[in-house]
């Protein structure tokens, strides 16, 4: 290619709107139109269901909030269940990506094998999720399962890890750690990206390995930990087949979590107009706390390229 | 050889949370072999004798369907929905990668932020309008998102992928006369390669995975997935659910998983690093 040739050809992104603009309509168009019917429109819909009485067998009728009150005045379950998930979020979420780090970090270190021990670490994210996993989970965590001979080895007293409400939240929390590796093998691409330089400018300096950990490996990591936070706690905020399949929601309400509570009202109540409520609640919970994250990114989130362009 | 200290401590680390880590799935892949009995109440890893017996009478599943059926069922849902996603999602994150267009921001941020749309909101009136189709009980919930690119992770993904490719390489096949058609089909798919193994290894976990949407949309045992029919088969038998069956059948549930896994494992790697870090 000459520069010549560069030049004089007509750049499409220089122009406001190139004439080939229709193109870039007509390629977005699929998503466009499932945006708007598979997305936009349920979400405007569950809005008005949750201020009816809908439900799968008959047409809803308007209630006004009525829903919304009895969701925080009467139900029993409800701000239970979503004080339930939070505790979950809270628990599972920062001990995942704490794993993840301290894994790529060591990982980092150039040592032989990195490659079969990545292999290792990123198996349980690939079947994390599925049914067959939980299954296996609930078989290992009984009380003469597994986990308990195991610990009765060391003399340690069996745990009532599902029989027990409080107990039982985190034998669910410890199924979504088990599966660090997928934010594992981000952070360890990070580390890759963090130059040298700036290690070897610091040992000029003097800078022991925490100095180094502190002001150099973490900050440039932020990028990735707030990207990994925000989808990590939206996640579990929606979790569903774990306290499904583990636990069934229970013991005495243990793991109720509100993806459960929504499932059950909706599906097996037949109570839509009502579960539309507890979800909208749920997602006004989500907006807020990725709010409440990104407004804190500026105070502890570093941009080496001095911001996105 | 020298080893360093440090490097000997990392070493012991890493192995010690390796074995744990990976030690629950080896238990299963033995426990397998392991009659009711013998999965109680003892440790051994080994089972006392190898026998196939879970496995036979485990994959007759709910006596009028096999697990065959369960098998060739999450085929029939997950794969159309895996290629139809490549197909769609591709051809988006092009027209956003690529174009400029009215409201072009305005989409972006709008599709973008559909990553934080719980699917609990939306699976209500999506199941009322699917009901209305007469689409319940049918694979075609599952289809219908993939053909209009509903997933807006893999989107993000393969823009950032996109970004990554010089632009003189499309415009100079414009110089061509090619249209941007035939520039993606021609030039750019080739190089984006890569991004479409990614996006096919994902969706096919997550759709083999998931279980939610598998219970809402599908209702009677003769469609049922591997997920479904796996919660069917702990939840009926009741006190005397037979184990080992069980766990057999969950283990050859999680055989395609593992074996994507084994055969594609550095295009998950650079699928989930491309949708992380970049950009």
């Amino acid at each position: 290619m000459s520069p010549q040739a560069t030049k004089n050809r007509p750049v499409p992104s220089v122009r406001k709107y190139p004439k080939n603009w229709r193109w870039g309509i007509l390629f977005i168009l699929p998503w466009l139109i499932g945006f708007c019917i598979l997305q936009a429109y349920p979400l405007i819909m569950s809005l008005y269901y949750s201020f009816t009485d809908f439900s799968i067998l008959s047409e809803g009728k308007w209630i006004g909030l009525d829903n919304y009150t009895r969701l925080f005045h009467k139900d029993k379950y409800f701000v239970k269940s979503l004080v339930l998930t939070f505790k979950y979020a809270l628990l599972a979420v920062p001990m995942k990506l704490i794993m993840a780090l301290i894994v790529a970090m060591i990982l980092n270190m150039k040592l032989k094998c990195i490659n079969l021990f990545r292999t290792v670490y990123y198996l349980p994210s690939i079947m994390g999720g599925s049914v067959a996993i939980s299954i296996l989970w609930r078989f290992m965590f009984m009380k003469e399962g597994m986990i308990n001979n195991f610990l009765g080895v060391f003399r340690v007293p069996s745990v009532n890890w599902l029989g027990d409400p409080n107990i039982a939240l985190v034998t669910i929390c410890l199924l979504v750690i088990w599966q660090f590796g997928s934010s594992m093998v981000l952070f360890l691409a990070g580390l890759k990206n963090v130059p040298t330089e700036l290690y070897e400018a610091a040992e000029v300096d003097g800078a022991n390995k925490w100095t180094k950990f502190w002001s150099i490996t973490l900050p440039m990591l932020t990028p990735i930990v707030f990207f990994n936070l925000i989808m990590q706690i939206i996640h579990a905020l929606q979790e569903f087949t774990s306290a499904f399949i583990i636990t069934s929601g229970g013991p005495n309400h243990g793991t109720y979590l509100i993806g459960v509570k929504i499932y059950e009202d909706a599906f097996q109540n037949l109570k839509m107009g009502y579960a539309s409520a507890s979800s909208w609640v749920l997602f006004v919970a989500i907006l807020l706390i990725t709010l409440l994250v990104f407004r804190s990114s500026s105070a502890w989130v570093f941009y080496n390229d001095g911001g996105m362009d | 050889m020298r080893v360093k200290k440090n490097d000997l401590i990392a070493y012991v680390i890493l192995i010690v949370m390796g074995v744990a880590m990976i030690y629950p799935l080896i238990w299963l892949f033995f426990a397998t072999f392991k009659d009711n009995q013998e999965l109680f109440g003892k440790m051994s890893l080994l089972p006392e004798k190898f026998s196939s017996i879970a496995y036979k009478n485990g994959w007759k599943g709910s006596g009028q369907f096999t697990y065959l059926t369960f098998y060739l069922n999450t085929f029939k849902l997950v794969v159309p929905t895996v290629l139809l996603t490549a197909l769609s999602t591709g051809i988006v994150s092009y027209g956003f990668g690529r174009f400029k267009f009215p409201f072009k921001k305005t989409l972006f941020a709008l599709m973008i932020s559909t990553l934080m749309l719980p699917d609990a909101v939306i699976m209500i009136p999506r199941y009322v309008v699917f009901n209305k189709f007469g689409w319940i009980d049918t694979y075609l919930p599952f289809w219908a998102p993939a053909v209009l690119a509903c997933y807006p992770f893999l989107i993000f993904m393969q823009i950032q992928f996109l970004r990554g490719i010089p632009r003189e390489l499309d415009e100079s096949a414009y110089m061509d006369g090619c249209n941007p058609f035939v520039v993606y089909i021609k030039i750019l798919a080739p190089l984006l390669k890569p991004s479409v193994f990614s996006v096919i290894i994902f969706q096919t976990l997550w759709r083999w995975n998931d279980y939610f949407n598998n219970l809402v949309y599908i209702s009677s045992v003769k469609n049922y997935t591997l997920s479904l029919a796996l919660k069917m088969s702990i939840d009926s038998q009741g006190s005397s659910t037979p184990w080992n069956q069980v766990l057999a059948m969950s283990f050859v549930s999680l055989i395609p998983p593992i074996l994507l896994y084994f055969f594609a494992q550095k295009y998950f790697v650079e699928g989930i690093t491309a949708g992380g870090i970049k950009g």
